[in-house]
């Protein structure tokens, strides 16, 4: 039993890193439209800049955990003046593309720099020890992981529901037109918000880096997994993004360790897509997605 | 287009029957006048750093060191290296290694990382006639059922790593066995070797469990580890590249060296220690197949490869430049390039290079036999220069470091 709440828990913190990255994704899709393929080289980039500010100038890993986001939202904001506004107006499909091409580019950079081989960082050393939650200790970075990640996708959703800001984008989410019928400006809103997005895969990237092995194709594999969440969940949907995260975190883990012995692999790996399949077959807009009304 | 189709087709079986004979040079023993090596490998992925493109330097370094031995008496000194980036992918490899045989003109193939990858080679090899020395991939099936008479392999496959890991940890202490593989054809393949080892020392897998691949996360596992009954002494991880990243960061993170788990792992380089410090895989075993800094004689090499490179080398990148010098001695003795005449003066052949201890070219099936090395990460504080990460605790001989012929191999191609 002590095992099972162990593994649960354990399945938590990775569903942290599927939680955060889909929250960005879907603060983009809701307000730009944008299906931001970008988002996992982002990720990465994120744990690029903690490593590069460690070995360059020597800066710990909290100082990474503040200007690697904040630097990275900045990098977000030209890429969206740059590119990405010029194509909202066409088929989201031109975006995806451009966005694709973004991540090779961005990958392959990375790569003619630092090499494929991953790329060392250390654990914090403040966190480097155990914490005992009562039924059994746990890795002091991981919990670290799990409430962080939990505390800004509770920020956001406070910021989104209680704020004016909040409420602008939620409305031009929704009924893009009606909001600017209102006199609301809401092209103002689109570059600040892509930033914010992009900052929050960078700062799983940060967290990512003492756990993970840092290298140009991290986020390769695991933007494919986002994807399926923010799909699942329902495009758009900030609720549903960060919920779904976390249930498919958890989900491959126990599909890990108690699924039947020969097929666990296999189930862990095709779980988010299975999934995927069957609520779109269901829901096609996904479990907390609205409808589009034309 | 359906005639232009059988046009191509016509003029492609032309070229690969006027392949097999002397392309110029008539009165050469040599096709071509020349020697070609083609170094094929992985130049842009996971494996790039291991091999790559210093691979082809070190074969390089073996040109110049045969034309410095020879000078006037060298067959010839129009000697060449051509290479190309076979991304890891079979389908890739296979029309590479074609083009190379066919256009380039090469004579021997050297490397071919990832062991899909090198079997598609290895037929190729067969196909066309032309030497190909197997450096990077660890399938033992280069040597069993897809042997064939073109074909070597060099330094090291899955029973030796297997052999050398499993059977010497279990023999020292680490009885109980909890092994980890990654979900594909080297991962299913290294996990029989490692368990047939660790059975037939006396010890005993008391659980093992097939990854994701790729993964990032391996805290399932190791939580489990500790769980287990009767407890494992030590995980077996049989990841390689990021994943080997991963699983060590974890094993770490979860602290399972002081919970009395230990940590073996099946494949190792020396670029995946510097890229993981030693401090993160301190007291680590794995089998190595050489090590740069076990002597002097390998030092005064590894020093000359630093100088052209920057870094230390692997195995692999020792085990290029030796495949390129026995196939040169080879030419050498026979006076020609001539494939059977090559592959009867390398079968049985007793070698010791500084790659090669105590080495042989085993006629059976092809198998390069050599000592190996049981190899310890250093503790941090023992670590006094860079890129010297380990200590070899133990020589295994050649003569059991790899498998008896397999009767699996029926030497084709004759």
């Amino acid at each position: 039993m002590t095992n099972f709440l162990e593994q649960t828990f354990n399945g938590l913190v990775s569903g942290s890193f599927l939680a955060l990255l889909a929250l960005g994704l879907a603060v983009i899709f809701g307000l730009l439209r944008v299906v931001n393929f970008a988002h996992g080289a982002i990720y990465m980039l994120g744990a690029f800049g903690a490593y590069v500010l460690a070995d360059e100038l020597g800066l710990p890993f909290w100082a990474a955990l503040l200007a690697v986001p904040v630097g990275l939202a900045a990098l977000g904001m030209v890429l969206e003046r740059a590119f990405i506004h010029r194509l909202t107006k066409l088929d989201p499909l031109y975006n995806f593309l451009l966005t694709f091409g973004l991540t090779l580019i961005l990958q392959d950079l990375v790569k003619a720099r630092y090499g494929v081989q991953s790329s060392p960082y250390a654990m914090p050393s403040a966190l480097s020890g155990s914490v005992d939650l009562g039924l059994f200790e746990f890795p002091a970075y991981r919990v670290f992981v799990l409430g962080t990640s939990i505390a800004i996708c509770v920020g956001v959703w406070a910021l989104l529901t209680r704020t004016r800001v909040g409420m602008v984008v939620r409305a031009a989410t929704e009924r893009p037109e009606l909001t600017r019928a209102f006199g609301i400006n809401v092209g103002r809103w689109i570059t600040p918000v892509f930033g914010f997005g992009v900052a929050l895969a960078g700062l799983a990237g940060v967290l990512a880096a003492p756990m993970r092995a840092v290298n140009p194709l991290m986020g390769a594999d695991l933007i494919i997994v986002v994807f399926a969440v923010v799909v699942i969940g329902g495009l758009g949907s900030i609720f549903g993004s960060v919920a779904v995260g976390f249930v498919i975190g958890v989900a491959q883990v126990w599909a890990e360790a108690y699924a039947p012995e020969s097929w666990r692999a296999l189930i862990a790996q095709t779980l988010p897509f299975v999934l995927m399949a069957v609520v779109l077959l269901w829901r096609p807009a996904g479990l907390f997605g609205r409808e589009e009304i034309a | 287009m359906k005639r232009f189709a059988t046009a191509l087709g016509a003029v492609a079986l032309l070229v690969t029957a006027c392949s097999g004979g002397p392309q110029s040079g008539g009165d050469s023993k040599l096709t071509g006048g020349k020697i070609v090596l083609g170094v094929l490998n992985d130049q842009s992925a996971g494996y790039s750093a291991l091999s790559g493109k210093n691979s082809v330097e070190a074969v390089k370094m073996a040109i110049e060191d045969f034309k410095a031995k020879y000078g006037d008496k060298a067959v010839t000194k129009d000697i060449e290296v051509v290479d190309a980036d076979h991304q890891n992918k079979p389908d890739v490899a296979n029309t590479k290694a074609a083009e190379f045989y066919d256009r380039d003109g090469v004579d021997v193939i050297l490397d071919v990382p990832t062991s899909s990858a090198a079997l598609k080679v290895a037929d190729v090899a067969k196909a066309k006639k032309k030497l190909y020395f197997n450096i990077g991939a660890a399938t033992t099936d280069l040597t069993g059922k897809s042997c064939n008479k073109y074909t070597f392999h060099y330094a090291y496959d899955t029973y030796m790593l297997a052999n050398g890991t499993g059977k010497n940890a279990t023999e020292n202490g680490a009885k109980n066995w909890y092994i980890v593989y990654p979900n594909y054809a080297f991962g299913q393949d290294m996990e029989r070797s490692f368990k047939a080892a660790v059975e037939k020392a006396g010890g005993h897998v008391v659980g093992e469990d097939a990854a994701p691949f790729p993964s990032d996360n391996f805290s399932t596992y190791l939580l489990k580890a500790p769980t287990l009954n009767p407890k494992p002494d030590v995980i077996g991880t049989m990841q390689a590249g990021a994943d080997l990243v991963n699983l060590v960061k974890q094993y770490n993170e979860f602290k399972l060296r002081d919970k009395g788990v230990g940590l073996s792992v099946g494949l190792m380089f020396l670029t995946d220690i510097h890229s993981l410090t030693p401090a993160a895989l301190a007291g680590t075993t794995y089998t190595d197949a050489w090590y740069w800094n076990f002597d002097a004689k390998n030092r005064e090499w590894a020093d000359k490869f630093k100088a052209r490179t920057g870094s230390r080398p692997t195995f692999a990148h020792a085990a290029n430049y030796s495949a390129a010098t026995q196939y040169l001695e080879a030419v050498q003795a026979a006076g020609t390039d001539e494939a059977d005449t090559i592959v009867a003066q390398l079968e049985g052949k007793k070698v010791d290079d500084f790659f090669l201890r105590n080495g042989e070219i085993r006629k059976a099936d092809h198998r390069v036999l050599h000592d190996a090395y049981l190899a310890q990460v250093k503790q941090p504080e023992e670590v006094k220069e860079d890129w010297d990460y380990v200590k070899i605790l133990k020589t295994i001989p050649a003569a059991e470091a790899f498998r008896a012929p397999s009767p699996d191999c029926q030497m084709s191609g004759a």
